[in-house]
């Protein structure tokens, strides 16, 4: 995506990026690694814009860090949400419900078919 | 001739898998998806209104509900050792598939609803809602705002640009409304057991549209082939203690997904295929069928109230 695209997106879609980055990485990231680890086209201060305004949200913290701030997500205490909803959406199969699911459950066959696609495409 | 008018209806569904698969195989995801869920709907509709039918036919012999439909002579059917049975059949299956559709209907909505519920408890990025599990998950959960659910398990799994081919194809499911092809694919496969295969079809044609959505979005077809590879992958992996569900003899749907998006986009559209004329041409037979047993039966009521002339 080319980096004039990129800033043109609306915020939802950069919030939800830039959301994604920080629970990907798993440690508080400056405005600098959100940048680098997003490898879009993003500039430095919208990356910062978004930080500060998902912090102000309440969906992120951050702590000091050199001149900066760190952020990482607001984590959900125990895994409660977790817990719930996958309890809730567990009870019907994969195959009988209206939710659609990014991926089906695989077969042993399926995986390597998978692994043989994956490996031929370059 | 009624009856077995109204039997019609009953036997087309076994016709609808075949070529509900190879439309499936052959059109643009998004027209295979409108085809099938159109043609599901109406063939499970002349199922539903068939066996009403019959069992209306054989309520109306028995003289207390013919009393309350207000009969004046009796209704004019084949043998009641034919009908009645017949009758009690329908009726029954019926009965079955509403009690099995009213679960299913009852069941999901209170799992969308809580669904929605902490989704909505939880802050929020955007449409992106992260739920804190080591198992890999992702899905569209459509409302007002439509959300995409992803755990962080799977978020860790992709990386950047493949996150964003993951958030476009949940994206492609909530500005699709592809919620309601799958309410319908469910309804119709209540319906008529036939219909359940393409129940399969219509879920893996809304997946196959949201993948051509993701793979123009993100300007890569390779680039979401490899996402949803990935991310399948990872979910076999963290599900790897648990038996396999699904345990299929030919590759399931996302070796062909990710294979579709690995050939080329533009396939030359091809002239309206001879499966495309038999999904029709069975789903005309069933409507027409239906309704001409439903308004035969109509009229040999109406003969039986008295209230038209014999023929």
């Amino acid at each position: 995506m080319s980096a004039e695209k990129d800033e043109r997106r609306p915020a939802g879609e950069l919030e939800a990026a830039v959301l994604a980055a920080l629970w990907a990485a798993g440690t508080p990231l400056t405005p600098a690694q959100v940048q680098a680890e997003l490898s879009s086209g993003l500039a430095r201060t919208t990356v910062t814009t978004i930080l500060t305004r998902l912090y102000d949200k309440g969906t992120l913290e951050r702590q000091r860090q050199g001149r900066g701030y760190a952020y990482r997500p607001v984590e959900d205490p125990h895994g409660l949400t977790a817990l719930r909803m996958h309890g809730e959406l567990d009870r019907g199969s994969d195959r009988e419900t209206v939710l659609a699911r990014f991926v089906a459950r695989l077969s042993e066959d399926d995986e390597q078919v998978l692994r043989r696609l994956l490996e031929e495409s370059p | 001739m009624t009856i077995a008018l109204l039997l019609v209806p009953l036997l087309l569904p076994w016709a609808a898998p075949v070529p509900a698969r190879r439309a499936l195989d052959r059109c643009p995801p998004a027209v295979a998806l409108w085809t099938l869920a159109v043609s599901a709907l109406l063939l499970a509709a002349g199922t539903v209104a068939s066996l009403g039918a019959l069992a209306l036919t054989g309520l109306l012999r028995i003289p207390a509900f013919a009393a309350l439909g207000e009969l004046v002579h009796p209704l004019r059917t084949p043998s009641a050792r034919l009908v009645l049975p017949l009758a009690g059949l329908a009726a029954g299956l019926l009965t079955l598939a509403a009690l099995a559709l009213g679960r299913s209907v009852v069941r999901q909505a209170a799992g969308l609803r809580s669904a929605r519920s902490e989704a909505g408890r939880r802050p929020a990025a955007g449409d992106l809602c992260v739920v804190d599990s080591p198992r890999p998950d992702a899905y569209a959960l459509p409302g007002r705002p439509h959300r995409i659910v992803v755990t962080t398990a799977m978020l860790r799994s992709l990386d950047a640009r493949e996150r964003e081919a993951l958030f476009a194809h949940e994206r492609a499911h909530n500005a699709g409304g592809h919620h309601y092809f799958l309410a319908a694919a469910e309804l119709a496969a209540h319906c008529h057991p036939a219909l359940r295969p393409v129940r399969e079809d219509i879920r893996l044609a809304t997946e196959r549209a949201a993948d051509e959505t993701a793979a123009t979005a993100v300007g890569d077809r390779r680039l979401t082939a490899r996402a949803i590879a990935r991310a399948a992958l990872a979910t076999h992996t963290a599900d790897a203690s648990r038996p396999a569900v699904t345990p299929a003899a030919t590759s399931g749907p996302v070796p062909r997904r990710v294979a579709a998006l690995l050939t080329p986009a533009a396939r030359p559209p091809r002239a309206l295929s001879w499966t495309a004329a038999l999904l029709a041409a069975c789903v005309l037979l069933s409507c027409t069928t239906a309704a001409t047993g439903t308004i035969d039966l109509h009229q040999d009521i109406e003969v039986a109230q008295g209230e038209a002339a014999g023929h």
